[in-house]
């Protein structure tokens, strides 16, 4: 695991180099002092010799800038090294995100996805930090103030044969214990949320229901449980202050009493016992960062197993088999026996054995029923997917033999969920192209009817959209997305449902302008209202992975079951708006 | 108008904390916190005669170091040394047993206090306005109950125990310098003072280039989330490379941002630490010439080092507890905030109850009927028929923009009133008026010919079944789901109600049928048996008045038919008031207003609109000239 993540230490190794020997020069500086204290009593204070307490009070205060010095430059070496292995990491994950195929980046989910190049790098950065000063501190600490506790008195080290197993018996014991009153915890606080989420998403629904004194009650429950659940994990956790007190108590009696008999025996001298007492708490608290960091470590495993996760998914789709220079020339397409499944291990096909050529320039109406595999169909005409088996292909050519770039630029896709970014809405369009003209940005909006409303916008074309085009409505994002495609110039153009909340009328105007400014270019039509593709050359209907039948609207009205069915109970009654 | 918070998974947070924050109204919200506490009083006064003893304990245990070596260690006084560690010892033990019991009790305290919030505070939501939901997004109200709750009960949980015991050990640990050298303490004073200064420098530095990095993080992380969740488009532009130009250049932002603020905020612990341990070489340097001199000794130099150690701790505890402070008080005032926003007014005083009808006279009852009437203050009854008439109403989401003009209309019981208009004509707003989700500004909506506005608003819902446009499912079974609607409808009803919205069948082929349960908005499910669950839902409620607001814009011919026949069965016998998507459902409608920016521009049934050769008209025969 953290192999995996070294590499992004590169152009940092230095500086942590560095905070670690900082680290450790702070430490065992800081662990000098107590011995030149004892010796400022044993020997100064003993023998009245003021020079040498002067002397050695000075290497006491150099030690301690020494040491000063020391923490300082590991926090700052510490800081500008995670930082900038977490901005490194953060940018691998991020491009090897890009990277990604649709298919991938399904396998993740958006939101986990966002999580991973968010929280989980912003934990990781903080876990090389603290790695870098904690935990080189702790076992350094541990050594050396056992180390000088040893030198100090032998004999009374052995004090912590029974201090040190208890104290580790009980952080075992937290550590052990507390997983689980954790994960209790954080699933009832989900059930809170959830709660609270469901409720503020269906308002509405509960306003119009009368249900709130439900809501309440529900609420109620699971909050009690949280309260319950909440209460034994921190109290179980409150326990271990008081009992590290207990043990580091009883050291320190321990030490007392036997210690004291060492010194008025002349074993050991007085300064030695103060300063054995502070190794001793020394010890001990070391043994408890330590502790603390192994909890610290556990957490960010797991959030570095989730970066690895995203760094190690191969991406499904590579432009290994492609020419570079391979252009789409024409928009033919054509399927040859393709099967495609989403989910390697499902056991039915979501396209199965698919056939169909479509000449360059022809209009194309795709039909059929929610789950037919519309979208699937024409996903993989881009390459969104690749087809399982089966060969598609473009221009002529398998659609793997053209590098992404080309294809893409070759087949613009209007997708059914489509995003605008946050930008003004010339910012947006230009998405299609990055050097388009305003007069051709302005050409796109006719043709996709979306000059209407952005003429009436009080800024025009430099409106500013927000993130995900919140600010405008469903009928406009729409129209926005399409202009954007058609400033491709696409030999393609696939338009996946993408006038649903658009009237029949524009609709209808929208189409009559694809003709006439991409005349050259095939026109794929996905659409729920047979008169979005009634007039279309060749109308493709689809059921349940399969091609049901295809055809003209008046050779399907003849041969098409489905398609009459479709036609006739849309006859009945026209949609008037989304 | 809730498009934009679709419902994420719990993993999801914003950028945990939000640096450092102040509160506007310190005090007030202090007060009002300290409410909830009241009921714990005892319990505290508890707490805080534990947190002394244990604390006192502490200081006192460093003391003890001096007698013992002074008095009993270096003459050889076992025996006393002996009954001298008997008693540090049970010190010792009184010490950590008093301060388990303290921090249990804050726990049990914590706990308790925020359940009382947390409750009071979602009851609120639960009695505020649509209003106050349209203008508040559903996020920002999620971090009330995740991000600010939790920073109070942490500050009850740990924080006010940890400051009270900083400036106990702080105080008390400088008094028992001062009694075992005051010169010495002097020194120590000066180091203090010197750590009081690297806390406003080195503190006051980072804060703001802690804001800093919060403002990079925030536009990193916004720019992440923006292009995460529009990847796929990203690939169907094959903007990738842009996607990576316009991110290194925030990542490195935020690198050279977040290096300062760490740099700052690191370097602060180890500033304090050290500044001690000079302070403590300072000590044994003339504390030995002290000694010299005969006005300083070994055991007395023990016990002051021990303190040395001790008192630096609290400085920099108390100021990064002060932090948590400000924040947990910050979190409270954006809660009381809430708990503050007005809410749904209801003066309504007529209300519903359930009769026996005997010819023409009507008697209340608490049995069910099946007959309802409205019950008016002065306690006579008037039948719940379901007549709905809107006389000259005007409406406006705010005050500067009407949405509805002029707006006249009835509807006889079990007469059904279709709408048809573009999007933002005006449709939804009306049937919004009937429930009282928003106050009209004029005119007068009368039901039963009683104006709605003396209806109590919950009576007023009961008797309208709605089903909206966006399909909200709760987790839980398909029965819990569909039970919404009555919450003591039996299994029979449940099915029934589900058969008449013709959601049986695909019920009964879900692996556990009805008592599949459903998660996520009813995730695993299409657009359309959820729409099917929502119109179960209003049937099981059998209510004498339906809004319908069909939604078929996604949905595939076959499903819509589905629906389409589902809703029909539900309509019959009932007022009914249909916002149509699709001419086919309006045509057997009673009357068919057709609305424009708000005024009703033409009314009649299909039959009369059709003559009229109208707005209607042109819709109708859009299909006509297109097919």
């Amino acid at each position: 695991m953290l192999k995996k993540l070294f590499p992004y230490t590169k152009g940092y190794r230095l500086l942590i180099l560095g905070g670690i020997l900082c680290s450790i020069l702070e430490s065992v500086f800081e662990l000098l002092l107590p011995k030149a204290m004892s010796n400022i009593v044993d020997v100064g204070m003993a023998n009245g010799d003021r020079n040498y307490i002067l002397a050695m009070g000075l290497r006491m205060v150099l030690l301690a800038l020494a040491a000063l010095a020391g923490g300082i430059g590991a926090a700052l070496f510490a800081a500008r090294a995670g930082m900038g292995f977490g901005a490194q990491l953060r940018q691998a994950e991020y491009e090897q995100v890009q990277r990604f195929s649709f298919a991938n980046i399904e396998h993740f989910s958006t939101a986990s996805l966002i999580t991973r190049l968010t929280n989980d790098v912003a934990s990781m950065q903080v876990t090389l930090m603290m790695c870098m000063r904690i935990f080189v501190r702790a076992p350094v600490m541990l050594i050396t103030a056992l180390v000088m506790a040893l030198t100090i008195s032998l004999d009374l080290s052995q004090v912590f044969l029974v201090s040190i197993p208890l104290l580790g018996l009980g952080v075992i014991l937290v550590i052990t214990k507390v997983g689980p009153y954790f994960t209790a915890l954080q699933k009832a606080t989900d059930d809170v949320n959830l709660v609270v989420q469901e409720d503020l998403n269906a308002i509405r629904v509960v306003k119009s229901f009368v249900r709130e004194d439900r809501e309440r009650e529900k609420f109620a429950r699971r909050s009690e449980h949280l309260r319950d659940t909440a209460m034994r994990a921190f109290g179980f956790v409150v326990i271990f202050m008081p009992l590290v007190t207990l043990i580091m108590g009883g050291t320190i009696v321990a030490i007392n009493w036997i210690g004291g008999h060492y010194v008025f025996n002349g074993l050991m001298l007085s300064g030695d016992l103060i300063a054995f007492f502070t190794y001793a708490t020394e010890i001990l608290t070391s043994l408890m960062m330590v502790s603390m960091v192994m909890m610290m470590l556990t957490r960010s495993i797991a959030c570095a197993k989730r970066i690895v996760e995203v760094l190690d998914e191969k991406p499904e789709i590579t432009d290994a088999a492609a020419d570079n220079a391979l252009t789409v020339e024409n928009g033919s397409i054509r399927f040859d026996h393709v099967y495609f499944k989403y989910h390697p291990t499902a056991e039915a096909w979501n396209l199965d054995d698919v056939s169909l050529e479509i000449p360059s320039g022809a209009t194309v109406g795709i039909l059929g029923g929610t789950g037919s595999a519309k979208t699937t169909l024409v996903s993989l005409i881009p390459r969104l997917y690749e087809a399982t088996e089966g060969t598609v292909s473009v221009g002529g050519y398998d659609v793997k033999d053209y590098t992404m770039e080309a294809l893409r630029n070759g087949c613009a896709m209007v997708l059914q969920k489509n995003t605008l970014f946050s930008g003004t809405i010339a910012e947006n369009l230009r998405w299609g192209r990055d050097d388009a003209t305003d007069e051709e940005l302005r050409q796109a909006c006719a043709v996709a009817c979306a000059d209407e409303f952005i003429d009436k916008m009080p800024e025009g074309y430099n409106t500013r959209i927000e993130r995900g085009g919140s600010n405008v409505s469903g009928g406009q994002k729409q129209r926005l997305c399409i202009a954007r495609a058609i400033l491709r110039r696409p030999k393609i153009l696939i338009l996946d449902d993408s006038t649903s909340a658009v009237d029949t009328a524009t609709d209808a105007r929208i189409r009559a302008g694809l003709r006439t400014t991409l005349p050259g270019a095939t026109k794929l039509i996905i659409a729920q209202r047979i008169t979005s593709v009634m007039d279309a050359d060749l109308i493709i209907v689809m059921d349940d992975g399969r091609i049901s039948a295809m055809g003209t609207h008046g050779e399907l009205m003849e041969r098409s079951q489905i398609y009459r069915e479709v036609y006739q109970s849309q006859q009945e009654g026209v949609s008037i708006d989304g | 108008m809730a498009e934009n918070n679709s419902s994420r998974p719990a993993e999801r947070r914003g950028p945990r904390g939000h640096g450092y924050q102040r509160p506007q109204n310190l005090w007030g919200t202090v007060k009002r916190l300290l409410k909830y506490l009241t009921r714990f009083r005892l319990l505290l006064v508890f707490v805080l005669f534990c947190l002394l003893v244990s604390t006192l304990g502490s200081i006192a245990t460093s003391y003890m170091l001096k007698p013992l070596i002074n008095n009993y260690i270096l003459p050889g006084d076992f025996a006393g040394l002996a009954k001298m560690l008997a008693l540090m010892g049970a010190i010792f033990g009184l010490s950590a047993l008093c301060s388990l019991v303290y921090a249990r009790t804050m726990v049990r305290i914590s706990q308790e206090t925020v359940v009382v919030l947390r409750q009071d505070l979602f009851d609120k939501l639960q009695t505020l306005p649509i209003r106050y939901f349209d203008t508040h997004q559903s996020g920002d109200l999620m971090s009330r109950f995740t991000n600010d709750i939790d920073t109070v009960s942490e500050l009850i949980n740990n924080s006010l125990a940890n400051i009270l015991t900083s400036i106990l050990t702080f105080f008390g640990t400088l008094i028992m310098m001062f009694v075992l050298n005051w010169r010495l303490t002097l020194i120590t004073l000066f180091f203090l003072l010197l750590m009081g200064f690297v806390v406003k420098f080195v503190g006051g530095r980072s804060r703001t280039n802690f804001q800093a990095q919060q403002a990079a993080l925030g536009s990193l992380n916004g720019y992440i989330e923006e292009m995460i969740e529009g990847q796929k488009v990203i690939k169907v532009f094959h903007h990738e490379d842009k996607a990576v130009e316009h991110f290194d250049h925030l990542n490195a932002a935020y690198r050279s941002a977040a290096t300062r603020a760490q740099s700052y905020a690191g370097s602060m612990m180890p500033a304090m630490a050290n500044l001690s341990r000079i302070n403590y070489a300072a000590t044994c340097c003339i504390g030995g010439l002290l000694a010299l001199r005969g006005i300083f000794d070994v055991g007395t130099m023990g016990a002051y080092l021990l303190y040395v150690r001790q008192v630096s701790q609290p400085v920099a505890q108390i100021s990064q507890q002060f932090n948590v402070l400000m924040a947990a008080m910050a979190g409270a005032e954006r809660i009381f905030a809430v708990m503050d926003a007005q809410p749904e007014t209801d003066d309504g005083s007529t209300v519903l109850v359930r009769v026996e009808k005997n010819g023409d006279v009507l008697t209340e009852t608490d049995r069910r009927t099946g007959h309802w009437a409205w019950k008016r203050p002065d306690g006579t009854l008037v039948e719940l028929r379901g007549d709905v008439r809107f006389r000259d109403v005007d409406f406006g989401y705010t005050d500067e923009k009407t949405v509805l003009h002029n707006v006249s209309l009835y509807a006889k019981p079990g007469q059904k009133i279709a709408f048809v208009g573009s999007t933002g004509a005006g449709k939804t707003t009306i049937t919004n008026l009937i429930n009282r989700f928003y106050d009209i500004q004029d005119g007068v909506i009368t039901y039963d010919g009683i104006d709605v506005k003396e209806i109590r608003k919950e009576s007023l819902r009961r008797s309208l079944g709605v089903v909206l446009q966006e399909t909200n499912l709760f987790t839980g079974t398909i029965a819990d789901n569909i039970r919404y609607g009555k919450l003591d409808a039996t299994d029979e009803e449940v099915r029934a109600a589900a058969k008449l919205a013709n959601a049986d069948t695909f019920i009964r082929h879900l692996p556990q049928g009805y008592d599949t349960v459903i998660t996520d908005n009813g995730g695993s499910l299409s657009q359309g048996e959820r729409q099917l669950l929502a119109i179960a839902r209003a049937a099981v409620s059998d209510p004498p008045v339906l809004i319908l607001d069909e939604a078929t814009s996604s949905i595939d011919t076959r499903t819509e038919k589905l629906i389409e026949e589902g809703m029909d069965s539900l309509m019959e016998g009932r007022t009914v008031f249909v916002i149509a998507h699709r001419l086919s459902t309006v045509r057997n409608a009673r009357a068919i207003l057709v609305l424009e920016q708000g005024r009703i521009i033409e009314r009649g049934d299909h039959r009369q609109l059709i003559e009229q050769r109208g707005r209607y008209y042109q819709l109708y025969t859009g299909q006509a000239q297109l097919g």
